[in-house]
């Protein structure tokens, strides 16, 4: 006979198995985009790394991967140390996503994870580092910025580019602010301004000239849309930037996030393992290819 | 798959073979019920050698035998009565080991809080009559599901309680081709207990040898005597001469170089003017695993499950994202499946995806031949590839889904 405790150990042990977490906290950053923190109610799930992901189910209606975007800014009230809650921030785009977004705190949502490759920030000690987000992109990219804030003197200039379709679109506006005043190089472009934008208009790329990455020492880290990261990667190359110090994070559907589904395949990829995060010098191959 | 799959089980060397009468089968029946198997094996049903939950040895395909090729299948009477002279049908063991319908988990939610429970036990098999390249697709799907980082529940439960018995292949059909992909027609590893079926007439038996110390418990409760060298060598020759006999044979070229080398070939428009994308060959391959899964809820709403359905990377959806298909072209869905069966399945998981079974081209309503698309790929290879290839381009269209 199992003791209650073991069967609950053993399914929890099941990586299928999700482990429903309670929303602490929401915040809305856009019109379509949400920011949760999310508490264990149990025993919580392993600790997570910049660039890894969640599944997040949303009862009853179905799941999605989603990368961490913090850790715990809070912790004690019953619900597990700072370091093990998650933070997540949701685009809606499709059914569950909006599901997601539509939280209320104190609702649970299922939680698998950690899963996936993180950034190398250890490779990049003794660099400039050198961050581009495109539109959600940026909450991926956030865990590993703080990481580095943490830890500044490790690393030389941090600079963090961003690219958003319009003003409205721009993530963690307050914050960006805070990370300039924090010695992190801000610069942001849009696709289309709005009334009143006094700032830059065009791709993320055209931030990089400005932005003037020294060759030989930089390690970037990019996400966004895919045809965005190919040319930011591709104007990097043309710096001189090497390829394997240049990193990806990039996106497929995921079923599963364990291996098994076989739907994130990039080539011999898959990515919810070899991923999301992946070195240019292996990547670049397989993004060039159409349809692969 | 170098183990046997009760788990904890010692592979006994090198046993000495014995011999069995067919009419030992139906104590090989008793003995697995006994055991709490379900036993599972071939069986005629609709025109088709199926593979079924079988009551006695008495629903074995006795006398059957199937004729396939390329797009066709047919069963026909054999002149002798052997229960294992057909090879593989439109099913694999896949349909019992990673069932194409399974539900992960359920969850009851209450006003505070969600109590999940998981797949929980799972059907106990013994499999009878499994083809030496079907013993090896169990162990390409053990190297996937199960001895990967994270084990599929329902997989690893059903793989950890199931029971194999080998029938060693004398008479390959024309469309396998397991010999050339070096999965067959011997039983080398990843068995219980492995038989090789001998019919003279009257005289219907099975030479056989475990493989594990449960195979060596199981063969012990048969009728038996032991092997004479005369039968052992005549069940020999037999399965060697079937490695002479295969209908068809995978072009002897370094696959996964020729996949990589090929991606831009222009044969896949070729393939592609045949290909239905129906996802039949997915479908009847012992090896491919690919699942979707569909989360569910009563009419309360409190109470969800989430099952996992199998899925084809022949299928519009399967590359679905916010944003667009990555692969929209039956061109680049025919070059994933067979690029992933011939070439990335190695870097992914170790091994080849295809153990020669054929079944993908017999179950295929057009016809396409794995084994003539790698050919011709091969053929193309030097120097047309290259030049189709082309320089670096870095267009927008390139990434092949829509952007916002
Ligand atoms: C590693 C990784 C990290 C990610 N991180 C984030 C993140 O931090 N934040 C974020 O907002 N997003 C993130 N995403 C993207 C996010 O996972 C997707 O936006 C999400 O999966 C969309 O799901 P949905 O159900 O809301 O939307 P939909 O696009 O409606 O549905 C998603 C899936 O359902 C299927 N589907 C939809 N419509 C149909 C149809 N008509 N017929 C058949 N099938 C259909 C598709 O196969 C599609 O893959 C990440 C993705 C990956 C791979
Ligand atoms: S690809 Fe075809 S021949 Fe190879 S294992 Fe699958 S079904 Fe059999
Ligand atoms: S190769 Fe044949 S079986 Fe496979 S999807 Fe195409 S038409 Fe269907």
């Amino acid at each position: 006979m199992t003791t209650l405790t073991e069967a609950a150990e053993a399914e929890h042990a099941d990586p299928a198995v999700p482990r429903f977490y309670r929303v602490v906290s929401r915040r809305e950053d856009t019109y379509d985009t949400v920011t949760m923190e999310l508490a264990a109610q149990a025993d919580p799930l392993p600790l997570f790394a910049p660039g890894q992901f969640s599944m997040l189910t949303a009862f009853g209606i179905g799941e999605v991967p989603i990368s961490l975007s913090g850790l715990g800014s809070s912790g004690g009230d019953g619900g597990g140390p700072a370091a093990l809650r998650l933070q997540h921030t949701v685009r809606a785009v499709g059914a569950v996503t909006r599901s997601l977004c539509a939280v209320r705190p104190g609702q649970l949502i299922g939680v698998r994870g950690p899963f996936g490759t993180g950034w190398d920030l250890a490779s990049a000690i003794g660099h400039d580092l050198l961050i581009i987000a495109g539109g959600i992109g940026l909450a991926p990219l956030r865990p590993v910025l703080l990481a580095a804030l943490e830890d500044r003197s490790r690393y030389g200039r941090l600079v963090l580019l961003v690219g958003a379709r319009s003003p409205a679109d721009l993530l963690y506006p307050d914050e960006l602010e805070a990370w300039r005043e924090r010695g992190v190089e801000v610069a942001v472009t849009v696709d289309r301004p709005g009334e009143g934008w006094q700032g830059n208009v065009g791709v993320v790329t055209s931030l990089l000239e400005p932005a003037a990455p020294g060759a030989n020492q930089t390690t970037a880290f990019i996400c966004g849309p895919e045809i965005m990261m190919r040319y930011a990667a591709q104007a990097l190359i043309a710096l001189e930037v090497p390829t394997q110090r240049i990193q990806v994070s990039l996106e497929r559907t995921m079923r599963c996030g364990a291996g098994w589904c076989g739907h994130c395949q990039l080539g011999p990829l898959l990515l919810c393992r070899d991923g999301p995060v992946v070195t240019y010098d292996r990547a670049s191959e397989l993004m060039r290819i159409r349809e692969l | 798959m170098q183990q046997g799959s009760n788990p904890g089980v010692v592979t006994v060397c090198a046993p000495e073979p014995v011999v069995i009468g067919v009419d030992a089968l139906p104590a090989l029946f008793s003995a697995l019920r006994a055991w709490g198997y379900t036993v599972v094996g071939p069986t005629v049903r609709d025109g088709a050698i199926v593979l079924s939950e079988l009551e006695s040895a008495a629903e074995l395909p006795y006398g059957w035998g199937v004729e396939t090729e390329a797009g066709q299948y047919r069963v026909r009477r054999r002149s002798d009565t052997a229960a294992f002279g057909h090879s593989a049908g439109p099913q694999s063991w896949k349909n019992f080991l990673h069932p194409p319908r399974a539900r992960m988990w359920s969850a009851d939610r209450t006003a505070d809080a969600v109590t999940v429970s998981g797949a929980g036990e799972q059907p106990r098999y013994a499999l009878l009559g499994v083809r030496p390249c079907d013993v090896r697709a169990i162990g390409v799907l053990d190297r996937v599901l199960s001895h990967g980082q994270h084990a599929d529940a329902v997989y690893s439960g059903r793989r950890d309680g199931a029971f194999v018995i080998a029938v060693e292949c004398t008479e390959p059909g024309a469309t396998c081709f397991c010999a050339s992909m070096g999965c067959g027609p011997d039983a080398q590893s990843g068995y219980d207990l492995a038989l090789t079926e001998l019919v003279d007439g009257d005289d219907h038996r099975f030479v056989a040898r475990s493989g594990t110390e449960a195979g060596a418990r199981l063969l012990a409760q048969l009728p038996q005597r032991p092997a004479d060298d005369a039968t052992v060598h005549k069940a020999q020759a037999a399965v060697k001469r079937a490695a002479t006999e295969m209908g068809r044979a995978m072009p002897e070229v370094d696959l996964p170089r020729l996949m990589t080398e090929s991606r831009e070939s222009p044969h896949w428009d070729d393939v592609a003017s045949r290909c239905l994308t129906c996802g039949n060959c997915t479908m009847v391959c012992p090896t491919c695993f690919c699942t979707a899964t569909e989360d569910v809820t009563d009419l309360t709403g409190d109470h969800a499950e989430r099952w996992s359905v199998w899925d084809s990377c022949f299928s519009l959806d399967f590359t679905g994202m916010h944003g667009g298909e990555v692969r929209v072209s039956g061109q680049s869905r025919y070059r994933q499946w067979i690029s992933h069966k011939l070439g990335t399945w190695h870097e992914q998981f170790g091994s080849s995806g295809c153990v020669g079974c054929g079944r993908c081209i017999v179950w295929c309503p057009v016809g396409i031949d794995i084994t003539q698309e790698a050919a011709a790929l091969a053929a193309l290879r030097p120097p047309s590839v290259l030049d189709a290839a082309g320089g670096e381009t870095a267009d927008a269209e390139a990434v092949g889904i829509k952007e916002d």
